[in-house]
C-alpha cells in the first residue's frame, strides 16, 4: 500500500549529490513502494537540507533486510570508532 | 496479409487542473478518426513514474484515449522522483486538489475532436483510493476502475487529516457510475475484509459494481517491474479491465 508516513531525523553533516557536496540537516525516512529499486516495498532515505529549501536530495531505496543490516553496521562502526578513540585518549 | 494498420501517438501535454493551474500529463491516443473513449489514469503515491506512463499506451493500443496527469506538477520543475519525494515529505497532496486535477484531465479528453464524450477514471494503490473518491464526487465520471486502492475504508480516525479529511467509503451513496474493483487476496490494505465491507455497502445501496479478487496475488500485481507481479492474474485482470471499459464507455476497438 502507499504510505504517507515519513520519519524525520534531524542531523548535521554533508552529502554528495548530482551538484556536488551539500550541507544536510534532515533525513526523511519512509517504507513504501520504491521509485527505482525492483522491490514491492523499500526503505527510503532522502538526505536533504530543509534550511535551504530541501529541493535537492541524496536518495537511497534499499530492502528492509538491507536497512536492518545497515543499522547494525552503523552502530558497529560507531562502537568500534568510540573504542579506538577512547584507547588513544587513554595513552 | 490482412492485418489492420495500428498506430498511436504518445506525448506530454498541458492540461488545466485544479484552480486553473496548468500542469503536464502523459497522453496516448490511437491514430485514426475515432470516436474514442477516454480514461484518466491516477498514479500512486511515489509519483509520475515510468510504469504509470505505460498504462496510457496500453489503453491506446486497445482503442482508448489514455491520459495520466502528473498530480505533483505544482512542486516542479524537476525529476518526477525528486518531486514525489518532496510531496511525500509534505504528507501527500490534498484530496480536493486531486479531484480538481482529475476533473481537468477529463475535460482535456472530452474536448478532443476525436473523443466520444465518455471518460473513465482508473487508479492504482493510493490512485485507486483517489478513483473511488473522484467517482463519488464528480458528476460526470462514466466508469471507474479501482485497482487495489488502500484506505478507502479508514478504521482509525487518526489517519484522517486536512489533506484527506474523509474516508472515501463514506461518500459511496453519491457514486453515480459503474465501479470496477480488482484486488489481490493476499493484500493487507485493502484486505479481503476491507473489500467485503466495501462490496456489502455497494450492494446495500444498489450501486452498479464489478469486483474481481485473485488468489495468489497481493498488492500491485500488475506492476511487472516488481516482485509482486503475477503474470496469470495480471493478464486476466487486464482483459477484464478492457472489457469493462468497452462495455461502459464504448469507443473503437
Amino acid at each position: 500500500m502507499c504510505s504517507y508516513i515519513v520519519e524525520k531525523a534531524a542531523l548535521f553533516g554533508s552529502a554528495k549529490g548530482p551538484k556536488g557536496w551539500m550541507h544536510i540537516d534532515t533525513a526523511n525516512v519512509y517504507y513504501d513502494h520504491p521509485y527505482h529499486a525492483p522491490l514491492d516495498h523499500a526503505l527510503g532515505i532522502d538526505f536533504i537540507c530543509e534550511a535551504e529549501g530541501g529541493r535537492d536530495r541524496v536518495a537511497v531505496e534499499i530492502s528492509a533486510e538491507s536497512a536492518r543490516e545497515l543499522v547494525k553496521k552503523i552502530l558497529a562502526a560507531l562502537a568500534t570508532g568510540d573504542a579506538v578513540h577512547a584507547a588513544i585518549a587513554a595513552e | 496479409m490482412n492485418f489492420p494498420y495500428q498506430a498511436m501517438l504518445a506525448e506530454t501535454v498541458t492540461f488545466k487542473g485544479h484552480n486553473g493551474d496548468l500542469g503536464e500529463a502523459y497522453f496516448a491516443r490511437p491514430l485514426g478518426p475515432g470516436p474514442f473513449a477516454g480514461v484518466v489514469i491516477i498514479h500512486h503515491m511515489p509519483g509520475w513514474d515510468e510504469w504509470i506512463k505505460e498504462v496510457p499506451r496500453k489503453l491506446a493500443y486497445h482503442g482508448f484515449l489514455g491520459i495520466a496527469p502528473h498530480l505533483y506538477f505544482r512542486e516542479g520543475p524537476g525529476d518526477p522522483d525528486d518531486i514525489g519525494a518532496r510531496v511525500r515529505a509534505a504528507g501527500g497532496v490534498p484530496d480536493e486538489q486531486v479531484i480538481g486535477d482529475v476533473a481537468g484531465a477529463m475535460e482535456f479528453v472530452r474536448a478532443l475532436p476525436y473523443a466520444n464524450g465518455k471518460v473513465a477514471v482508473m487508479g492504482f494503490c493510493s490512485g485507486g483510493r483517489h478513483t473511488y473518491l473522484v467517482a463519488c464526487r464528480l458528476p460526470n465520471v462514466d466508469a471507474a476502475i479501482d485497482c487495489w486502492g488502500g484506505n478507502v475504508i479508514v478504521d482509525d480516525p487518526a489517519l484522517l487529516n486536512d489533506k484527506r479529511p474523509r474516508a472515501p467509503i463514506e461518500l459511496t451513496e453519491n457514486l453515480r457510475c459503474p465501479l470496477f474493483g480488482i484486488f489481490g487476496n493476499d493484500d493487507p490494505n485493502p484486505s479481503p475484509d476491507h473489500v467485503n465491507r466495501t462490496e456489502a455497502l455497494l450492494k446495500k445501496l444498489g450501486k452498479t459494481y464489478e469486483f474481481h479478487r485473485y488468489d495468489g496475488a497481493g498488492h500491485g500485481f500488475f506492476a511487472n517491474n516488481r516482485p509482486s507481479y503475477r503474470a496469470e492474474q495480471a493478464t486476466d485482470g487486464w482483459k477484464k479491465v478492457i472489457a469493462f471499459l468497452h462495455k461502459h464507455i464504448g469507443g473503437q476497438r
